[in-house]
Formats: structure tokens, C-alpha cells, sequence
């Protein structure tokens, strides 16, 4: 089969403006991610990570260079169509989960499918079932400060899956959980990536992340250091780590 | 890449969600946040109240003038320019707290839900709709504590006037103008809560979902 790109991008810049002092966050990134893939983009705090998700979410404006989704130029869309984009294409996941805290579990899986136009019988049904998925069964019916982090995060991997999306971006997904619910979450990302054929592209930080990657973007001072292929990847974790270290 | 976009990658144009989408969440929003809500709503009570007291004791000085006993009014006359003076002092002084306080109250509640926006924008939402959320919770916000308001400042000045000028009261009763300064009141409290509401979370609305999301305050 060939390989299919589901979001590439041309010569992707990102300026600040620090005060006066511009800060170029993206220095110019060439990638391309095919559908199916789990990618971790890597790299020390301040590298451009987040910058990067965000370009590639449709969550912010790149100041240079092209992001396409699906072969489509997102810069050339209207509000409208970003909006579809961002409800039906892409689902997001976040370090700080940003649940809705007004809304209980299942109102939140519900939402984006609310947005979608579906209706809230039908809604209803598919929550249930994807929080059931990442074995939150019990808990529809609470409130986001009810639930431990993990449970938050599994929460909004359910809202992230709601309209079938063909991508998830996680913006440090573990950032905020201990080790053993840090790992729970990865398997549970892994698991989506096989069964729904989802894409799933990761920035973290996290090395618990490289098990599960199927390449892995490292990324500093805002340009591409290498991409690495998992396979390739086994003789070299002892230098990697060594490296995070220092 | 030249080729023709295949049918199901082709993007499509997001759904306008009619109103009572929008009706149904915001009130659950005002339900569900009870106490923040009721605090910001107090700050509308207590402007609204302020001012319709200024105004209703104004009705009734009126009232008395037109129709009270003789003795009252050349009393009330005498100093009339000064009342007069005062009064204009005291509306326009009511209506600047009043609208500084609710305006105040409404961008620091949505302000500090920013991120919410934010969020909401991530999974699909309009701006349209996001602004369509803010200005019915402040416009049912507004509502309520102009009513409010409306009752605690007019009943509190008639008892002030009752206990004053007594029986009176009741035969030169300016039903009337406190009508007209209600409405006026009300109309003003909601008004001032969904200006206050909405441009902060149009700015939110406008923003790219990332920036509002990280936006601090």
C-alpha cells in the first residue's frame, strides 16, 4: 500500500514577538506524516514543540511556509470549513486536558459531536460507548474536578475519538500524570492508533513514549535534529537518555 | 499536489447549531456555576438597586410636588434647586457605578473562561456560536438581576418615603414614572451585563484556539 500523507508541512516558520525582539519559534519544518502513523515529536521544553502541534492542529497561524491536511492548504480555509476541520478531521488532546468543567464526562464526549450537527439520542449512545472504550464506564456522570488526572485524560481521548477523526494531536498527553498512569494513557493511545486506524501525532518529552512510536521527530531550536524509525531507534536509547540527562 | 480531491477528504463547511442549542448551555452553564453566577449577578443587583432607588426617591419628590399638600410643597420648593442639584448628582453618579461595577463583573467572568472558549473552538465550535453562549447567559443574567434590583431599590426607598411623609405617600403614588424608570433601569442592567459580556468573549472568539487558550488573566 502506498503511503499516504495525512498532514505535511512546507517550510513551516513561526515568529513571536517578544516585546520588539521577534523570537523565531520554527525555524522552518518539512514534514510528512502518513496515515496510520504514531509519531512523537521530541525535544527539550522550549524547542517549538508545542508551536509545531499547534501548526499543524489548525490551532494557530504559521507567520511562513504551508500546513496541509488531506492534501488540503488549511491557510486557504474559512471559518467555516477550519471549524468542520477541527470537528470532524482532528482530534486534540492536551497536558492540562482542558475538560469543560461545568459539564459532567459524557457532556464533554458529547460536544464535539453536538458541534458535528448529531443528534443527542445518537450522541448519547456513541459517548457512552467510547468512554466504556477507555474504561470509564462507571464514571459518565461525574465532573471533570471529580476525576483523578488520569481519569481526565482518558475523558478527553473519548471526546478527542467522537467524530472519528483521522487525526489525534496530543500535546503532552503524560505531561501532567505519574509514571504508572503516564504509561496506562500511552497504551491507551497505542491501543486507539490500531483498532481505529487513527493517526496519532504526540509532542512530548516523555522517553515512555518511544515504545509505541513508529517514528520519532527530535526536534531543537525550532528545526528538525533527525527522524528517526522505531527499529532504529533500540541501540540508541542508552545515548538518548544519557542525553536528556545532561 | 493537482489532483482531484476525492469525495470523502473533501472538507466541508461546519454546521450552524440553531439557538436553542445555545439556550440549553448557557442556561445549564448559569445552573451549574450557581455561585459564581450569583456573584455576578449581585454586582448587577446591587448597581441596578442603587440606581432605581435614586430614581424612584426622584419619582416621588416629583410626585409630591404635583399633587402633595400645600405646606410639603413650599417646604420642598424652598430648597428646590438644591434637591434638584443633588439629584442630578446622584443619577449620574448611580449610573457610573453601576455601569463601571456590572461592566467589571461581566470581563472578569468570561475573561477567566478563555480557555473554555478556546477548547470549545478545538472541537468544532463557530465564533458565532461561542458569542451566541456569552450573550445569552449575560443577557438572562442581566435579566434577572435588573428585576431584582429593580424590586430591593424601589421597595427600599417607598418604605423610606412611607415612614417619612406616611398616609401621603399613598395619594400622590407616582405609579407612572417608577413604570418608566423600571423599565429604563432593567433595559440598562441588561444592556450593560451583555456589553460587558460579549467583548470579551468576542476577543476570545476571534482569537486562534491556541492563543485563547493560553491566554492569561
Amino acid at each position: 500500500m502506498p503511503k499516504e500523507a495525512i498532514v505535511r508541512t512546507i517550510g513551516l516558520k513561526k515568529t513571536f514577538l517578544l516585546g520588539k525582539i521577534p523570537l523565531h519559534v520554527l525555524k522552518g519544518i518539512d514534514i510528512e506524516i502518513y496515515r496510520g502513523e504514531y509519531i512523537s515529536i521530541m525535544g527539550p521544553s522550549g524547542s517549538g514543540k508545542t508551536t509545531l502541534f499547534n501548526m499543524i492542529g489548525g490551532l494557530d497561524k504559521p507567520t511562513e511556509g504551508k500546513v496541509y491536511i488531506d492534501e488540503v492548504d488549511i491557510a486557504q480555509l474559512d471559518a467555516y470549513e477550519l471549524a468542520w476541520l477541527r470537528c470532524r478531521k482532528i482530534g486534540y488532546i492536551f497536558q492540562t486536558f482542558n475538560l469543560i468543567p461545568v459539564m459532567t464526562a459524557l457532556e464533554n464526549v458529547m460536544l464535539p459531536m453536538i458541534f458535528g450537527g448529531m443528534e443527542n439520542d445518537e450522541a448519547m449512545n456513541k459517548a457512552k460507548e467510547l468512554l466504556e472504550t477507555v474504561g470509564l464506564g462507571e464514571r459518565l456522570h461525574h465532573k471533570p474536578f471529580e476525576l483523578s488526572g488520569g481519569q481526565q485524560q482518558r475523558v478527553a481521548i473519548a471526546r478527542a475519538l467522537a467524530n472519528d477523526p483521522a487525526i489525534i494531536l496530543a500535546d503532552e498527553p503524560t505531561g501532567n500524570l505519574d509514571l504508572k498512569t503516564g504509561k496506562e494513557i500511552i497504551h491507551l493511545l497505542k491501543e486507539m492508533n490500531k483498532n481505529k486506524e487513527v493517526s496519532i501525532i504526540t509532542a512530548t518529552h516523555d522517553l515512555k513514549m518511544l515504545d509505541v512510536s513508529d517514528r520519532i521527530i527530535w526536534i531543537r531550536d525550532g528545526m528538525i535534529e533527525r527522524i528517526e524509525d522505531r527499529e532504529n531507534l533500540q541501540i540508541k536509547v542508552g545515548e538518548v537518555e544519557g542525553e536528556e540527562a545532561g | 499536489m493537482a489532483t482531484e480531491v476525492p469525495e470523502t477528504k473533501k472538507i466541508q463547511r461546519q454546521l450552524t447549531l440553531p439557538l436553542s442549542h445555545a439556550f440549553h448551555m448557557s442556561i445549564r452553564s448559569i445552573r451549574i456555576r450557581f455561585g459564581r453566577s450569583i456573584i455576578v449577578t449581585m454586582s448587577i443587583v446591587l448597581g441596578i438597586a442603587f440606581l432605581m432607588s435614586i430614581l424612584s426617591s426622584n419619582a416621588f419628590v416629583t410626585g409630591i410636588l404635583e399633587k402633595g399638600p400645600e405646606n410639603i410643597k413650599i417646604a420642598l420648593q424652598q430648597n428646590l434647586e438644591e434637591i434638584r442639584t443633588r439629584q442630578m448628582w446622584l443619577v449620574s453618579l448611580s449610573l457610573l457605578v453601576c455601569v463601571v461595577g456590572i461592566v467589571n463583573a461581566m470581563l472578569m467572568a468570561v475573561t477567566e473562561r478563555s480557555r473554555e472558549i478556546g477548547t470549545m473552538k478545538c472541537l468544532g465550535a463557530l465564533d458565532k456560536f461561542v458569542v451566541e453562549l456569552f450573550l445569552l447567559e449575560s443577557s438572562m443574567q442581566g435579566l434577572a438581576g435588573s428585576i431584582i434590583g429593580v424590586i430591593f431599590g424601589g421597595t427600599a426607598t417607598f418604605i423610606i418615603y412611607l415612614l417619612r411623609y406616611k398616609g401621603l405617600i399613598w395619594s400622590i403614588f407616582p405609579a407612572g414614572l417608577l413604570l418608566k424608570y423600571s423599565a429604563f433601569s432593567i433595559i440598562l442592567g441588561i444592556a450593560i451585563s451583555v456589553i460587558g459580556a460579549i467583548y470579551p468573549a468576542y476577543v476570545s472568539a476571534k482569537m486562534e484556539p491556541a492563543e485563547a487558550i493560553r491566554r492569561e488573566v
